[in-house]
Parts: structure tokens; sequence; C-alpha cells
């Protein structure tokens, strides 16, 4: 163990490489084989996910464990660096994999060719997006996850995967085109691809330099916009989360979070306060355009009529807060950011998962009789009626499990959504601290007043499908519910429910990691002097 | 030489944006090919041109002005190979919705 240790930043990439090249040469009608591998090496992962948290956060201030890919001394070569955002995003990925996996057992892993493989691809390239430190680098890990991605979303077949598909792969490949353009201009104009090495060199370009610069990073931005499905470049998102099937839409439910990890990173990183004229480049832009997806979101969310349309527009709603919240560029209302991605993300994949449940609860035309309900008054006999049923157990903990990610997507207390919304609007109304006051800008009065208002339409959305689901469904015998599919829905709720309960030490985490992130310059120094491993040490 | 490559990837560029708007998935693919050429002309020429320059560099004390930079050229080569993939990948997805919806419009229905 003490071995692994120094090579723990590298693991998360390597174990899920290793474990899906091992099933790509298992035929693919020995499932079981396949999900016990995929299980195990997602254990290890998780293993190591939480071995990498504690081991960063035990590490005091800007440290952060990097590792150099093949000893090459750092500028030069590629490097990987954990520090406690990408620690946390890594563990995050892993228990959503885990959810996904156990809830594709019960039905999903045998309706289409290499399930296990694909998803152990896709936690692959994530955990490589969270934990390199070259943009290239980032970019290869981008196509990793896309091209698993691509498979998954195709996953289950049928025509309506296959056109949401082709239009996700096409939206998908001219983004990357982008990411490429603006990762070459950047190349181009500091001559580095270094995460640590680029943030030295911005303060440094010359001022005839700095528009091509600037351009390549809003080149870049545009391409992690896309991903993080920011409104106007966020269409295919809806399309193409609310055909994914149930499994797959639940583990996606991170990869808009992707987008925002690589904002968040190479904006404090690259633009932060010691860049010199560059200072702060796009904040405006990603407030305003985080503020633009927060209505789109929610109009999607109040007009749509299809419980997996409410869930992908629910995703734009949670990416919209995240954005703006960043373009705010405060650390403090960073932090509560980031306890909100985990928060929406945990909801979210639970969400996905419970519609496909709740569809069997659901007679087919029962938001149509919902409506003729409203319209012509109800029919109080049937319903003294139904007083006598006894709810089946299923059922119970189905409304049970919506209740709880409702309460958690919508933001409403007791539950870690408000803690969350709470620490981002109180950041947002005192920047400064309690210390000493700053009035707060129109800019902030309005996202904090949209973010009310999000939740807010966000529990009409989803009390209206609770209520057309549970309420006003007419089967006596609902569709069976198998053990292994409530339990990766009662894994991610739980986790929620303890992250209200830990509230303070989690809260703590995302707080000194948010600082980590706006105080860059112990991490870019420690980064750019990574030791290498000399040749008589490596034999131990 | 600058003027020759920066017209080249206008015009890779230009039409495949213009392809990559048509109603035609054949007509996306080719689009995004032609795209992806111009981009890797791109990064190649973010090296800078040079004519009769090496990018591997001897060993011993060399003069780094008779080199070309290195870099731009690996990034090319992985793109290409990205690219390509993805391409490939676009064929089987475009064959598959040819199959699905018998049309090839890219809506999987004809426009009236």
């Amino acid at each position: 163990m003490d071995a692994l240790l120094p090579h723990l930043p590298v693991l998360p990439i390597l174990v899920p490489l290793i474990t899906g090249a091992i099933m790509v040469l298992i035929d693919d009608r020995q499932r079981t084989a396949k999900a016990i591998i995929g299980f195990v090496g997602l254990l290890v992962l998780l293993g190591a996910a939480i071995a990498m948290v504690v081991t960063v956060n035990q590490l005091d201030g800007a440290a952060t464990a990097s590792y150099p890919i093949g000893n090459w001394p750092v500028p030069f070569g590629i490097v990987l660096v954990a520090d406690r955002l990408s620690a946390m995003m890594v563990l995050i990925a892993t228990i959503l994999g885990i959810s996904t996996l156990v809830y594709s057992l019960a039905r999903w892993h045998a309706s289409g060719p290499s399930f296990h493989s694909l998803v152990q691809f896709l936690i692959m390239g994530l955990n490589g997006a969270f934990l390199t430190g070259d943009i290239f680098n980032l970019f290869v890990f981008f196509e990793v996850m896309l091209a698993a991605s691509y498979g998954l979303a195709l996953h289950g077949g049928g025509s309506a995967r296959v056109k949401a598909g082709l239009h996700y792969v096409a939206i998908n490949l001219a983004a990357s085109f982008l990411f490429l353009i603006g990762a070459a201009l950047i190349y181009g104009v500091t001559g580095t691809l270094n995460m640590a090495d680029l943030a030295l060199k911005v303060a440094m370009v010359s001022q005839a330099d700095r528009g091509l610069l600037e351009m390549g990073a809003a080149v870049l931005a545009v391409a992690f916009l896309i991903k993080a499905g920011a409104w106007p470049l966020g269409f295919w998102l809806p399309a193409t989360y609310s055909v994914a099937a149930p499994p797959v839409a639940a583990i996606f439910a991170i990869m808009t979070k992707v987008g925002i990890y690589a904002l968040l990173r190479l904006s404090t990183l690259a633009f932060g306060a010691e860049a010199g004229p560059s200072a702060g480049f796009g904040q405006m832009v990603l407030l305003i355009g985080g503020m633009a997806t927060i209505v789109f979101g929610v109009v999607g969310l109040l007009a749509s009529r299809m419980p997996a349309r409410t869930a992908s527009y629910s995703v734009l709603v949670s990416a919209g807060t995240l954005m703006g919240s960043i373009g705010i560029g405060n650390a403090t209302t960073t932090g509560g950011a980031l306890y909100y991605l985990v928060v929406s993300t945990l909801a979210v994949s639970a969400f996905f998962m419970l519609i496909e449940l709740m569809d069997r609860v659901r007679i087919e035309g029962a938001n149509v009789l919902a409506l003729t309900m409203e319209a012509f008054g109800d029919d109080e006999e049937e319903a003294e009626e139904e007083v006598g049923l006894s709810i089946p157990g299923a059922l119970a903990l189905l409304s049970i499990s919506f209740c709880v990610s409702a309460l958690l997507l919508a933001g409403f207390p007791p539950l870690a959504g408000f803690l969350a919304k709470f620490a981002i609007i109180s950041s947002l109304l005192n920047p400064a601290g309690f210390t000493e006051t700053i009035a707060p800008t129109p800019w902030t009065w309005t996202l904090a007043g949209l973010m009310v208002f999000s939740g807010f339409a966000t529990l009409i959305a989803l009390m209206r499908e609770g209520i057309n689901t549970f309420w006003a469904t007419l089967s006596d015998t609902p569709g069976p519910v198998r053990v292994l599919e409530m339990l990766p829905v009662a894994l991610l709720l739980s986790i929620a429910i303890g992250m209200t309960i830990m509230a303070e030490p989690v809260m703590s985490y995302m707080q000194a990691a948010a600082h980590q992130l706006y105080l860059p310059g112990g991490a870019i120094a420690q980064v750019m002097d990574t030791p290498l491993v000399v040749s008589g040490e490596a034999s131990h | 030489m600058e003027l020759i490559l920066a017209i080249g990837i206008a015009v890779l560029c230009s039409c495949g944006i213009y392809l990559m708007l048509r109603p035609r998935t054949f007509q996306v693919i080719i689009g995004l090919s032609l795209l992806s050429y111009a981009v890797n002309l791109f990064i190649f020429s973010m090296g800078r041109l040079r004519v009769d320059a090496v990018p591997v560099i001897d060993s011993g004390t060399v003069d780094a002005s008779q080199y070309t930079d290195p870099v731009p050229q690996a990034l090319v080569l992985t793109a290409i190979v990205i690219g390509f993939a993805m391409t490939a990948l676009f064929l089987v997805i475009m064959l598959a919705a040819r199959g699905l919806t018998g049309t090839d419009h890219v809506d999987g229905r004809e426009q009236r």
C-alpha cells in the first residue's frame, strides 16, 4: 500500500483503463463476469478516490499532489495535479459510476453491446480531465470521455436515440475543433501547454499578443460552454439526455460539470488576480451566460410535460447557477457553488433513475387525465374509494425518494440543496464576509433573485410531476421495482442527506478548495517543482 | 507562404462550416472532415512556418534557431488520429440513422 501511495494521482486513470480493457477481451455474453470485474474495479477506484481526498485534505494551504507522467521535467512533460477540487470531482464521478453500474444490472446492461467497458472508459476520461495539468492532455481526456459517451448515448438503440446521438456527435465534434483552435492559439502565444506554466506566462505576454491570447482563451471557453450546456449553446442537452437510457443519463449528469470544472480551473489559474491586464477576463460573460441559462432552464422546466425532459432542464438550471456563481469571481461564493455542484449532481443523477421507476407506476395519459380533472372538477366519489387502499411498499419508497430529490433540486430546507443555495446567496450579499459591509451590485442581486426564483419554479414543475404520478395514478398494481434499482437511488440520496448532516466539515472542505483555486501562486510553484524519480530511488 | 497557408485554411474552414450547416448527413460529415483539415493546418502553423528545418533535435549542444518547433507537429498527429476515429464513429451513426429512419436528413424526416 505504501508503495502505491506516491502513485495515487495516476490510479483513477489507470484502474478504469485496465478494467475496461480487460472487459473488451471478454465475450459480451458473459455479462455477470463483466459486471463483477467492473464492480471490483470501481471499488478499487473508490478506495483510491477516498484516499486521495483524505491525503489532499491533510496537505496544508496551497499544497497539491503532482505526478509527472513518464518522469519528464514539468513544463515539457505532462503532469497530473491533484488538489482538493479535482480529488472531490474524482470521488463524485466514481460514486456515480458505481450507482450506474448497479442500476444497470437490473435490466439495462443487457440491452446493448459493451456497456460495462464504455462505463469504465467514460470514468477514465472524466477522471483524467479532472486530474490533468496540461491543456492538450485535457483535450485527449475529453475525447476519451466523449467517445465513450457517444457509445453510451446510443445504448439501447432505437431511432429516437440514433437521431439525438447524430446531433450530439456532430455538435461535440465541432466543439472539439474549437477546443483545438483555442489550445493552439494559446500555445502559439505563450509557447506552453502546461497549465501552471501558462499561469506564469500570461502575465508576461506583450500587449501586441494579448489580443491573440484572449481570443484563444475565448475560443477554448466556447468549447467548454458547449459541454456545460450554457445558453445559447446548450440546446442539444435536453434532446440527448431525455432519450438516453436512464442509467446512462444518470452518469451523464456529471458530464456538464466537466465543462464547468474546466472553466473554473482555467479562469482562476490563467486569468486570476496575478494575470496582469488580463485578470478577470470573461467573468462577465460567465455571469450573464449563467443567468441566461437559468432563465432558459426554468422556462423549459415549466413547459416540459415529460419527466425525462424535466430532469434534463434541471441539469441546465444547475449548470446556469454554477456558471453565474463562478462568474462572480469571489472565493467564498465559489465554495458554496462547489457544494451546490455535488448536491445537484447527486440529486439529478438519482432523479434520472427515479423517472424510469416512476414510469411503471404512472399509466399512459395520466397527464391528460389530470388536466381534464382540473378542468372539470374532481370526481369526489372516486377519490373517496381510493382512501381505503394501502399504498404498496414500492410506491411509498418511490414517493419518499422523489420527495427527497425534489427538495434537493429545488433547494428547500431542511436538505443540502438549501444549504448550498444559502451559502451562495449569503456570500453574494456579503461579498467581503460578515466583518465589513460592501453593498452588493445590481448583478449580484439579479443572480440571487434568479436563484430563488429557479428554486420556486423547480418546485412547481416537480410537484406537478409528483401529483401526476403518485396521486393521479389509477393502476392498483404498480410494476415491480427491484432492490437493485432502488439501491443506487437510495445510495445517492443518502450521500446528499449525509452532506446535510455533516454540512460543517464538507462545507469547510469546499471553501478550502475554492480558496486554493483563487490563490494559485503556491500551487503553481509546487507543480513547477514537481520532483522527478531518480533511477536509484525507483528500485525500492 | 504565410498568405497561401492562411487562404488555404480559410477556404477549408468556410467550406466546412457551410457543409456542416446543410441538411444532409453526408454533407455534414464532409463538412466536419474539411473543418478538421483546417484545424490541423492551423495547429501546425502555430509552430511558425519554417522551410528546411527539422523538428527532431540532435544530442549535444545545439543551436535552437536551426530547428522548427516539434510540439505542434506532435499535437497535429494526435489531433489527426482522434479526428479520424471520431469521423469513423460518426459514419457508423450516420448509417444507422439512414437505416432506421429511411432518410438521410439530419432530423430523420424530410421537411415539408
